[in-house]
């Protein structure tokens, strides 16, 4: 076969943009089979209790009105593995916004007004949805998200602490943060002859079809989910949610199609957030600014309805040199929405609070907090002991400060002053785990018009999957880029992990990699012309998925942020953010600049604007919608800048890359809380950096 | 419904025969003309998105928060989530599906994707409706928060990336595509000059109004 050049690393354009640009890329509310019906959700209006009676008669004589589904008379359904998926199934209401009925109709205005007219009756019963310190029902969780142990001990922390010349000891806050894809979670769901087909907005088809497959008791084959194009997820996609199980019974109750799109203001209850963090970082340091000591002890919640625990303070097991550690995890069971996985979920709050700890330090120490982290810096893992596979933070942390311009700085804060503003500059360190989170198989075919197809089940939300694929089966290959159609979104493929983890590309790459080698190899076995339906070769990674790897893998990355923060209106404004990352070899520096500015832009949000809290009489979000929960807009974003170092760590999978859709977020907030020290000289050690809680702080 | 605001400069009484909770209106979408009967609480994007099928303009929040239906109402940019389905009768409207002129893209939907202004293409139609209209907005001299103050009233207004921040700053991104759609904004807002950008598409423009 020809030799083409190596598309791997080449910054080609998306392939399914030109779709996304026209308006004809179709997600999954966007089909409307002949006869479709529409589903609307009502939800629970107590936080905890049981209900006593549901009157459907009004709903149900409005014209229009096919059905009115309760845990009366809806579909029985297995119990599930994740209970979130256990809906309409009994009268227990576990927090304010579950799903207590689902109306179907033949058009959504219908649908929509028929919701209002169910009337529910509750025993309420007390709830409890207030996180405090000291909450009597926290306990040390076993093992945090991830399945990482809850609990690790190094050395004897206590005496350590107590011996330590140098000392910080604070807590950080942050409140439930809600991921908020642009697309709200939807599903299109028809029975043909017993054959589910559902059009899902998922992170994973193939796992939401071996979902429902379970729920309804049917095979695998039984089902079909196609996700062809998603949008956004960051986490709260990456398993199923309960929209598609709800249209799945309504379609099968009607004996219509059924699409059902969830209203913005109910994502908060149903689809899981990030759960609010309580953080006490305490280190200790030799006056040069050795640590000693190291302790990051985190309080979060979790639900009633299942188990999930914020790993905040693993990413301290990875980060520096410290005989002496502890990090643990206290979680207590309230009567909340369901927590889950948000972008970087345990990194992203973890290194906020770690990083701005370390911050203190160096203040105290009056040390440069660059050259703090880089003394700091481990010859492997600290908590493993194993050696890491690479690591290139010092580098990232130096090259990040040579482009930035960080030097000269006058560590001293609150200095610099334009009229009312004060501007400051800070830096933080980012990890974040290489993760093979499940094998994938591929197939790769060789068509005798010189073309090939790949065949995989990935999921692009947003990332270029279809994009990086194609490049690594050509790169595999040796055929031109233009030469490979990619098949993937629909669980009918052959099966691919979750979008999610930033391991999507690792492992369905690796998968079309093997499909695609093999291929060339059968080829060449088997010369002369190809049959009409081509030659095709598959091979999965599951065995590879399930090996242990001697050594650590991370990606790392370090962000240096200028914020200016305005005396009289207490508005903290970001000048300049550059993030700096290793993250093994970037694939397509196009598509990657745009996830890590991504990254980036939501970390900002983290630190700056996002803000919710439950409110402890009704148990409910306080900021379900967008007008109340602040994302980042285009006028917050100025002088975003990302570069990467070229990493060659030959441990990881055939493209000898780690994966970038989370490390963009992980240092972001603590850089700019730094930066926000920098310019004021005050701490403020709960996110987000809103004007109330600057101007109190400026006026005290 | 989550609005009833009629859009500015409304059209009086419609021309069609109401029947029952539902009228009869002519909607006229990128330059296609269709007669059908909506139901009263329909919105404009409920429309455009179940009835026409032209599932370009997204439903984001419903609610007029996010900017992902935007389309172009009699030219100007409007949330089409706010916007009752009965009360645009007669009105020329622009989606996403009708700026390409058959195979040749919008000069935005070309910058749109030579930036990589996108990632996972739900705010996009929304975003690049939007940008149409406010690159028109500044040719038509409608200040925004960070004209200067000493402009001078009703001229053209320069669109620096300041002035592209502030006027797309009601279409979220998730996905923070942010400074791509502004460098994509900025690669269009020369050729506004020539009238090229701010034309709504062969089908739209050449529709007689």
């Amino acid at each position: 076969m020809a030799a083409a050049p190596s598309p791997l690393g080449e910054p080609l354009v998306r392939r399914e943009g030109r779709e996304k640009v026209t308006g004809a890329a179709r997600y999954a509310a966007e089909h409307t089979p002949p006869g479709c019906a529409y589903a609307w959700p009502v939800p629970a209006t107590i936080a905890r209790g049981r209900i006593t009676a549901l009157d459907t008669t009004a709903a149900l004589a409005l014209p229009g009105v096919h059905a009115v589904l309760t845990h009366l008379d809806a579909p029985r359904l297995a119990a599930p593995g994740d209970r979130t998926l256990a809906v309409l199934q009994d009268d227990r209401v576990p927090h304010r916004g579950w799903y207590v009925a689902l109306v179907v109709a033949d058009g959504l205005e219908t649908a929509r007004a028929a919701a209002e007219e169910v009337h529910v009756s509750y025993e309420p019963e007390p709830h409890d949805v207030r996180l405090t310190p000291d909450h009597p029902g926290l306990y040390e969780a076993e093992l945090a998200n991830g399945l990482y142990p809850g609990t690790r001990e190094r050395g004897d922390f206590e005496a350590a602490f107590a011996a330590a010349p140098a000392t910080v000891d604070a807590t950080y806050t942050m409140p439930p943060l809600h991921n908020h894809p642009m697309e709200p979670h939807a599903s299109t769901a028809r029975w043909t002859h017993g054959h589910l087909t559902v059009h899902d907005s998922s992170q994973g088809a193939t796992k939401v079809r071996d979902d429902l497959a379970a729920l309804f008791g049917l095979g695998p084959d039984d089902v079909t989910v196609i996700s062809e194009h998603v949008g956004g997820g960051f986490g709260s996609k990456g398993t199923p949610r309960p929209q598609v199980v709800l249209a799945a019974m309504a379609a099968q109750v009607t004996g219509r199609p059924v699409k059902l799109a969830l209203p913005r203001r109910q994502l908060p209850a149903v689809v899981g957030h990030r759960a609010p963090t309580l953080q006490r970082v305490r280190l200790g340091a030799s006056r040069e600014g050795d640590l000693t000591v190291l302790a990051q002890e985190v309080t979060t919640y979790t639900c009633t309805v299942r188990g999930f625990v914020e790993g905040a303070a693993v990413p301290a097991r990875v980060m520096y040199a410290s005989p002496h550690s502890r990090t643990l995890h206290r979680v207590a069971a309230l009567d909340v929405p369901s927590p889950s996985w948000m972008r970087a979920p345990g990194e992203a709050p973890g290194m906020y609070a770690l990083e701005c700890a370390v911050d203190e330090l160096a203040v105290h120490l009056d040390i440069d907090p660059v050259e703090l982290r880089i003394r700091n810096e481990p010859d492997a893992e600290p908590d493993s002991g194993r050696p890491f596979s690479s690591r290139h933070l010092v580098e990232c942390l130096r090259q990040g400060a040579d482009r930035f311009g960080w030097l000269p700085r006058d560590r001293r804060p609150a200095l610099r002053r334009e009229g009312d503003l004060l501007v400051g500059t800070g830096v933080a360190a980012a990890t974040y785990p290489y993760v093979l989170v499940g094998g994938s198989a591929a197939e790769a075919r060789a068509h005798p018009d010189g073309t090939y197809r790949i065949r995989v089940n990935a999921t692009d939300i947003g990332t270029g999957a279809r994009t990086v694929l194609a490049q690594i089966a050509a790169a595999a290959l040796g055929a031109p880029e233009d030469h490979i159609r990619i098949e993937i979104g629909s669980s009918d493929l052959p099966p691919g992990v979750l979008a999610g983890g930033s391991g999507g590309t690792a492992s369905w790459g690796w998968a079309v990699h093997k499909a695609a080698t093999a291929l060339v190899a059968r080829l060449r076995e088997e010369p002369g012309p190809l049959p009409p339906n081509g030659l095709a070769a598959t091979a999965d990674t599951y065995q590879e998925a399930a090996a242990t790897s001697p050594y650590a893998r991370h990606s790392f990355g370090a962000h240096f942020a200028e914020v200016q923060v305005d005396t009289v209106t207490g508005e903290v404004r970001v000048r300049r953010l550059l993030g700096m990352f290793a993250a093994g070899r970037i694939l397509n520096p196009r598509t990657a600049r745009s996830q890590l500015i991504g990254g980036m832009t939501m970390g900002l949000g983290m630190a700056l604007t996002e803000d919710c809290e439950l409110d402890p009489v009704h148990g409910d979000f306080t900021a379900c919608d967008l007008a109340s929960y602040h994302v980042p807009v285009c006028a917050d974003i100025h002088g975003i800048e990302v570069h990467w170092i070229d990493e060659d760590d030959p441990h990881l999978n055939p493209m000898g890359s780690k994966g970038i859709g989370e490390i963009g977020i992980v240092g972001t907030a603590a850089a700019l809380a730094n930066a926000f020290w920098h310019a004021t000289g005050i701490r403020l050690r709960d996110l987000p950096l809103t004007p109330d809680k600057v101007l109190e702080r400026l006026s005290g | 419904m989550d609005s009833s605001n009629r859009p500015a400069g409304g059209a009086g009484v419609p021309r069609s025969a109401a029947t029952g909770e539902r009228s009869e209106v002519i909607l006229r979408v990128n330059g296609t003309t269709y007669t059908l009967a909506v139901d009263h609480r329909a919105t404009l994007l409920d429309v455009l998105r179940e009835r026409l099928d032209l599932t370009g303009a997204k439903k984001g929040c419903d609610h007029g928060q996010c900017g992902a239906c935007t389309v172009l109402v009699d030219g100007r940019r409007a949330n089409s989530c706010l916007l009752l389905a009965v009360a645009q009768d007669g009105r020329r409207l622009t989606t996403v599906e009708g700026l390409a002129d058959g195979l040749r893209l919008h000069p935005l939907q070309e910058a749109f994707l030579a930036r990589d202004a996108l990632q996972c293409g739900y705010c996009t139609p929304g975003q690049i409706c939007s940008a149409l209209g406010a690159i028109r907005e500044a040719a038509d001299g409608f200040p925004s928060y960070v004209t200067p103050d000493d402009a001078r009233s009703g001229a053209p207004v320069e669109l620096t990336d300041d002035e592209i921040r502030e006027r797309m700053s009601g279409n979220l991104c998730r996905c923070g595509a942010y400074p791509r759609i502004v460098e994509a904004v900025g690669d269009v807002r020369g050729a506004a000059a020539t009238g090229d950008a701010a034309d709504t598409g062969s089908r739209g423009a050449g529709e007689a109004s």
